[in-house]
């Protein structure tokens, strides 16, 4: 039964790198840059529950909300402002920035919210699961965040199938030039993307800092890196590679921590990474770079 | 008035100046075709008329309205499409999804199915492998479905750049029927080509270009049989 609890344990911690990784993989495959930004906006949808729910007493669906709207707009802002001027850059100008705007952020909240680690207080006020006669346990976060993240992908694949909006993301994802040629506007697909990902980075916050529940200026950082490695796990610019790795690594995470060693969690994370990208550079889903002609 | 009115136009990438102040025009119902050889700018040409590439001077009309350095998608929707060099089919989306992106400015359901049943007709190929991803298709099918893609936004004037380019000689007359039927159902053409013979055989006029000016330009029929001509595009 405890296998079978890690298990569950990981999934719940691998949909939530794959909410994250869904956005970095989006932006990447769209906008063409690694927006190293977008765990910390994670961080700012967490600060925005907390002042709004614990500081101020709002209710909790209305402050995630309120959550979701605000990161929406923060990613679509950050890209008008430090990203788009350097549309056609070269591509490490566009990381630095990126890494910059990252800094930014934290330093932002480091001032705003102070240092401490504040004490998140779970937004979900749902009984635990009791199966197996009380043999196992699952906790209502976990049950909530992985229909959440089956709900997203879904929702996110039907988007891209079935919408004008999603198909025009899809052909600047391939060739901007040539949708811009169709009557695509490429800026405004970019933006759309932008405030796609840091919505759904707004709920990963959510997730996340109810089911591991403290909050600081850092605590979109590490979950961040970890989602990007997923992406680049399940084949960066790949939405159902997204969604795989993030399950993978959180499996792996979990797996690694309870089985082999707690500090050496990561380290086996970042080892399963290095063997498939060996084995298959472009990711579980990903697709060769075709050459331009 | 001129449908197409391109006006002392200059191009530079970077520091280095690829048109040095062109000037052409293009009248309604004609096939116009702009020929020269590699690195002449027709490419470049193209791309700054459809808004891709910035316009450092001159100006660029369309019916009457300026479109110079306007936004390529505004210009779309306004009645121009282009088929650029090389193709750029969207090789992951199928087809179909391909044909669909070409109407992407058109709002009207029955419009958008006129315009497949016609490129259907056109191009009976693209509809056998409809649900077939765009990249799997070889380089002649791709060339109609770049054409067929353009034709699905139910354009006023047709760019169109190296049509015939790497195709089998059956393909390059295929293509080059199908621009006509397009042009004799009242679409006007802009034809850049390499195979200057070709292109002067169904167009009305042309535009010789070379390294960035216009060295020549007259009656298609008086060009093919110019001797200057025929010595440097139609290899005689
Ligand atoms: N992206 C670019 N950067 C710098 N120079 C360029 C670029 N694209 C084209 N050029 C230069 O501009 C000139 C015109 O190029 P263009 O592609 O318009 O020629 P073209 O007539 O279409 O040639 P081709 O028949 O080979 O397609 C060439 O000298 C080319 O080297
Ligand atoms: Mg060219």
């Amino acid at each position: 039964m405890s296998f079978l609890s890690n298990l569950i344990n990981g999934l719940s911690l691998g949909s939530i790198y794959a909410i994250i990784a869904l956005g970095y993989t989006m932006v990447y495959g769209i906008a063409k840059m690694l927006n190293f930004a977008h765990g910390d906006v994670i961080m700012v949808g967490g600060y925005v529950v907390f002042n709004l729910m614990t500081g101020q007493g709002m209710n909790p669906l209305l402050s995630v909300i309120a959550a979701i709207i605000v990161c929406t707009v923060l990613g679509v802002v950050i890209e008008k402002i430090a990203y788009k001027p350097l549309r056609g850059a070269n591509s490490l100008a566009v990381l630095i920035t990126a890494i910059g705007v990252s800094y930014f952020l934290q330093n932002a909240a480091l001032l705003l919210f102070g240092s401490d680690v504040k004490a998140f207080v779970s937004v979900f006020n749902v009984k635990p699961f009791r199966l197996a006669g009380g043999a196992l346990t699952i906790t209502g976060v976990t049950v909530i965040t992985v229909i959440s993240c089956i709900v997203i992908m879904i929702g996110l694949m039907l988007f891209i199938k079935k919408t004008k909006s999603g198909q025009a993301m899809l052909a600047v994802s391939e060739d901007r030039a040539a949708a811009e040629l169709m009557g695509v506007n490429v800026n405004q697909t970019i933006s759309l993307t932008f405030a796609i990902g840091s919505g759904l980075a707004a709920i990963a916050g959510v997730l996340l800092c109810s089911a591991y529940p403290t909050l600081s200026p850092y605590t979109g950082a590490m979950p961040g890196i970890k989602a990007f490695t997923a992406a680049v796990f399940g084949g960066i610019g790949s939405i159902p590679g997204a969604f795989i790795g993030g399950i993978l690594l959180g499996v792996i995470e979990i797996m690694g921590k309870t089985y082999i060693s707690s500090q050496l969690a990561d380290v086996i994370v970042f080892g399963v990474l290095i063997v498939v990208l060996l084995v298959k550079p472009t990711g579980i889903l990903g697709q060769p770079i075709r050459e331009k002609v | 008035m001129a449908m197409l009115e391109v006006k002392d136009l200059q191009v530079f990438y970077g520091m280095i100046q690829a048109i040095k102040g062109i000037s052409f025009e293009v009248n309604q119902g004609e096939i116009i075709a702009l020929i020269g050889s590699n690195g002449a700018g027709k490419t470049t040409t193209l791309q700054t008329i459809t808004g891709i590439l910035e316009a450092k001077a001159g100006k660029i009309t369309f019916e009457g309205n300026d479109i110079t350095n306007m936004p390529g998608h505004k210009i779309v929707k306004m009645g121009m499409a282009h088929v650029p060099e090389g193709r750029r089919v969207f090789a992951n989306l199928t087809v179909y999804e391909n044909l669909k992106m070409g109407a992407f400015t058109r709002k009207d359901k029955g419009e958008i199915a006129r315009n497949f049943e016609r490129v259907y007709k056109s191009f009976p190929r693209l509809e056998e492998r409809k649900n077939q991803p765009a990249g799997t298709l070889s380089g002649g099918e791709q060339q109609m479905l770049a054409m067929g893609r353009a034709l699905m936004s139910n354009p006023r004037i047709l760019l169109m750049d190296e049509p015939s380019m790497g195709l089998s000689p059956i393909f390059v007359d295929e293509i080059f029927k199908i621009i006509e039927e397009v042009s004799s159902e009242g679409t006007t053409v802009l034809l850049v080509e390499q195979n200057a013979k070709k292109a002067l055989s169904i167009a009305d006029r042309a535009y010789v270009l070379e390294t960035g000016n216009i060295a020549l330009s007259g009656d298609a029929k008086e060009l093919i049989s110019n001797e200057q001509i025929r010595k440097a595009y139609l290899g005689e």
